[in-house]
């Protein structure tokens, strides 16, 4: 990339800086076709952004729409629709400069309005959006207020100033906030064009987007297919003329389709990659992507099993697990194995020192069964655990292989396997032992993890309450260099094991030579079309 | 037989409420429903989302509303999860593409099956026997989900042939591979009934006395066997004609036809209510019709059989 923009996302103060577009890097010819297939694990569940719920969805937002900013390629803050900002001294209201040339597929200006409607249909009760705790999140004034209906959705804390200007009041300092500017669920729709279709404003021919494509065809469970958007403003600068987005529910059908030419870019099946690298150097990609695996122990008071409660169990436990082994002989795909609970590739955060990560294995086999037998728990008198998991044939190899480590403990483990929604539904409602469970970032900041652990997240499932723990979470909202705080609550995560962390996810995909400008560096995965072009060969 | 027909449908339509009440409430019992997911929904959120779709009313009054919206104006509600489209949107998306490859790989099935175990028959204990009940035995044991990966190596990306899936309004080179995954094992058990029942047929006094009596051999077969021995297939056919119309999961999901076949599972796993009850209701209804269809031919076919 020419213009290797550098911007950090804590930046308070005000910054105009030019947006990226598909910037073609000195030396590459541009191949005469520019049409893009990818693959789609699913169908797309919703066109629109503030119904949409799914990674997958999010991909075809951000082709059909822009927000108030977009991300580069490696993860870095790039204007949208909005140039510049400014933040108050008390950093607690964002005034939004939008750019005057910003149009609608149909012809309209991108007005601040547009961001006000979609921002309070967000947050509307009406709207019932899935991703209404978003905006609860963002720390909108009165978003919370209005979600639970007790009060109307005019008094959210947005307001177009001018045609051009929008104005956002958070309740406290958030110095993440302007990069969740760049999430799906946060982008403007038009208002005349979702109130004239109702519930079918979504459709190909009814869709009004203001991203570089717009909807041509959405044939559920078979293709999205979008193509440019002439009245974008960087219309000039987009590349890809046409993608299409094929449903493909099979993974291996997907890679033989990529093998057969059908695909320009598929991900590679567990297990598969070594090969594949092997044959294809130059296709087969592992990236960091950030999600974070893990086995939860249920310290519900009381349905939590008692010798969980045990500190030295959960540690035996968590020590008893040899990642290398899991990684290396399982996953196969670049996966790094895990000793924390933060995605380790997280914009500024430093991982902080944990003492079981460098022992060896034997160490800490022995290490565990020490513990274990310090708890009380031995040949005479087994520790018997219950790990639930949901239907994959990854969890499964996995829980198998824990077993047999576990065991090598003394630790009698039954795995439990149970279709998705029931798995997600026990461990809600705390009606488990162990559970495997995996978190994914929503934006690129190590909180997006650790508050989950904090006493008042609606996603702590195992119930592990520690007061320091949560002070630290709260305190690292305001502070300039939140970094040491994480890493004191990462140490507290170590310190008392809610959970054993396992592997952190690799993002491992076949991506065809001649593409370029595909994000694999974003660690959020997040691609813009807009950015791509493929190269003549 | 007018007033037998009367009567069935009469029947159907209490099997119906029936078959709609007994899902409804599996459905609900099972754990999980459609908002349930991976980062639980704050309360206040599920609360909104609950209002929206009526599932915070009660079960009785959900089920009457659900019931009442289809007589009343056939509209069999909204998709929890494809939330930009409704379940009567959604069935009529899909189903014409199952519809035209089901039809497709009746027709395969039913005349490659029939010919196979006719001439397997005929030629009983000869290697066109063994090579038809070879063919037949191999292509039953062979499931279509382990059938699909072949044919699209094969076809796909050993010969490059016909394009890996995807459905493009019905172009014949994108049924190809659904058509022969799908046809495929009901061919064989067609084949395998044919054959065991012709044999049966060609053994009895009827078929004695019409060769006794000098008749060709092609006639004997067209004219007296073949009608009768149909029967025992035609009952297979009715129950697969509805499975093979509805389509296949596995056909869906490996080929991207954007049938409706995916919607059984989808929809299920997803605890999609709506849409569940919907592709239920409509293999529910087809296999009431197409039962009642099978009886009716039963009494064209054997003039011993008498409503």
């Amino acid at each position: 990339m020419m213009n290797k923009l550098l911007l950090s996302t804590i930046l308070s103060a005000s910054l105009a800086l030019p947006a990226v577009a598909a910037e073609v890097a000195a030396g590459d010819t541009l191949a005469e076709n520019q049409e893009y297939t990818y693959w789609l694990l699913d169908a797309i569940k919703s066109m629109d952004p503030q119904i949409n719920t799914d990674v997958e969805g999010s991909g075809i937002m951000r082709s059909l729409f822009e927000g108030l900013y977009n991300e580069d390629q490696v993860g870095n803050l790039v204007p949208g629709v909005a140039t510049s900002y400014e933040l108050s001294d008390d950093k607690t209201t964002y005034t939004f400069h939008l750019r005057d040339n910003a149009k609608w597929s149909n012809g309209d200006p991108v007005t601040a309005n547009d961001f006000v409607y979609a921002w309070k249909r967000l947050a509307d009760p009406a709207t019932a959006s899935e991703y209404a705790w978003y905006i609860e999140l963002m720390q909108i004034v009165n978003a919370s207020e209005i979600i639970a209906g007790e009060k109307p959705v005019d008094e959210l804390g947005v307001k177009a100033v001018d045609d051009h200007t929008f104005e956002v009041k958070i309740t406290a300092p958030l110095p993440y906030f302007p990069s969740m500017t760049t999430h799906a669920s946060v982008f403007p729709v038009n208002k005349a064009v979702v109130e004239a279709g109702g519930d079918k404003w979504t459709e190909p021919g009814n869709l009004v987007g203001n991203g570089a494509y717009v909807l041509k065809e959405h044939i559920l469970g078979e293709k999205v297919v979008m193509e440019r958007n002439p009245m974008y403003w960087d219309d000039a600068k987009t590349i890809i003329t046409k993608a299409t987005a094929l449903t493909i529910n099979d993974n291996n059908a997907a890679l033989t389709r990529y093998l057969a030419g059908e695909l320009d870019r598929v991900d590679i099946p567990a297990g598969q990659y070594p090969s594949l690298k092997e044959q294809y150097p130059d296709q087969a990609v592992s990236v960091p992507q950030s999600c974070s695996y893990i086995y939860m122990f249920n310290l519900d008071e009381a349905k939590g099993p008692a010798a969980l409660k045990d500190v030295r169990v959960r540690k035996a436990l968590s020590y008893a697990i040899d990642r290398d082994t899991i990684v290396d002989k399982i996953l196969q795909g670049g996966q790094a194995p895990s000793y924390n609970w933060t995605h380790a590739a997280t914009a500024g955060f430093e991982m902080p020192e944990i003492d079981y990560a460098s022992w060896p294995q034997e160490e800490k086999f022995a290490k565990a069964k020490e513990l274990l037998a310090e708890a009380g728990y031995g040949p005479d008198n087994p520790l018997k655990l219950t790990l639930n998991y949901n239907t994959s044939e990854n969890h499964k190899k996995i829980a198998i292989a824990i077993q047999q480590f576990w065991k090598s403990v003394g630790v009698e483990m039954t795995p439990n396997n149970m279709e998705w929604k029931v798995h997600t539904d026990k461990m809600q409602n705390q009606d488990f032992e162990v559970a495997r469970y995996a978190w994914c970032g929503d934006y690129n900041e190590a909180s997006t993890y650790l508050d989950l652990f904090t006493s008042y997240s609606g996603h702590n499932n195992g119930k592990f309450f520690n007061d320091r723990y949560d002070e630290l979470m709260k305190e690292s909202k305001t502070a300039a260099d939140p970094a040491p705080l994480y890493k004191e609550a990462e140490q507290i995560l170590a310190e008392n094991m809610p959970f054993a962390p396992i592997y952190q996810y690799t993002k491992v995909e076949m991506i065809k030579p001649d593409m370029r400008g595909m994000s694999v560096n974003n660690l959020m995965q997040n691609w813009y079309l807009k950015d791509m072009y493929r190269v003549a060969n | 037989m007018l007033s037998y027909v009367i009567k069935r449908l009469a029947v159907a339509v209490p099997t119906l409420l029936l078959l709609i009440i007994i899902s409804f409430l599996l459905m609900h019992a099972a754990p999980g429903g459609p908002f349930t997911q991976e980062r639980a929904l704050p309360p206040q959120v599920l609360a909104n989302l609950e209002a929206k779709y009526g599932l915070d009313q009660p079960l009785w009054r959900q089920l009457f509303s659900y019931v009442w919206g289809i007589i009343a104006h056939f509209d069999f509600g909204p998709s929890f999860i494809y939330k930009d489209r409704t379940v009567n949107e959604i069935i009529a998306q899909g189903f014409p593409v199952t519809l035209t490859y089901g039809f497709i790989s009746f027709l395969v099935a039913v005349a490659v099956g029939v010919s196979l175990g006719i001439a397997a028959a005929i030629r009983h204990n000869t290697f066109l026997d063994y090579l038809a009940v070879g063919v037949s035995i191999g292509a039953q044991v062979l499931p279509n989900f382990v059938m699909a990966p072949i044919l699209l190596l094969t076809f796909t990306y050993w010969l490059r042939w016909l394009p890996g899936g995807g459905w493009e309004g019905g172009q014949w080179e994108y049924m190809v591979m659904p058509v022969i995954a799908l046809s495929t094992s009901f061919m064989a058990s067609i084949a395998r009934i044919t054959r065991a029942s012709m044999l049966e047929v060609l053994t009895s006094n009827h078929i004695r006395t019409a060769r006794a009596k000098g008749l060709p051999e092609r006639k004997v077969i067209l004219r007296h066997a073949l009608k009768p021995a149909l029967l025992p297939v035609l009952s297979y056919l009715g129950p697969a004609f509805v499975t093979m119309i509805t389509g296949s999961v596995v056909v869906d999901f490996y080929f991207s036809t954007g049938g409706i076949g995916r919607s059984f599972v989808d929809s299920a796993l997803n605890r999609d209510y709506a849409v569940m009850l919907g592709v239920t209701i409509l293999v529910g209804a087809l296999t009431i019709l197409f039962n009642l269809v099978v009886d009716i031919l039963y009494a064209w076919i054997d003039p011993k059989i008498r409503y």
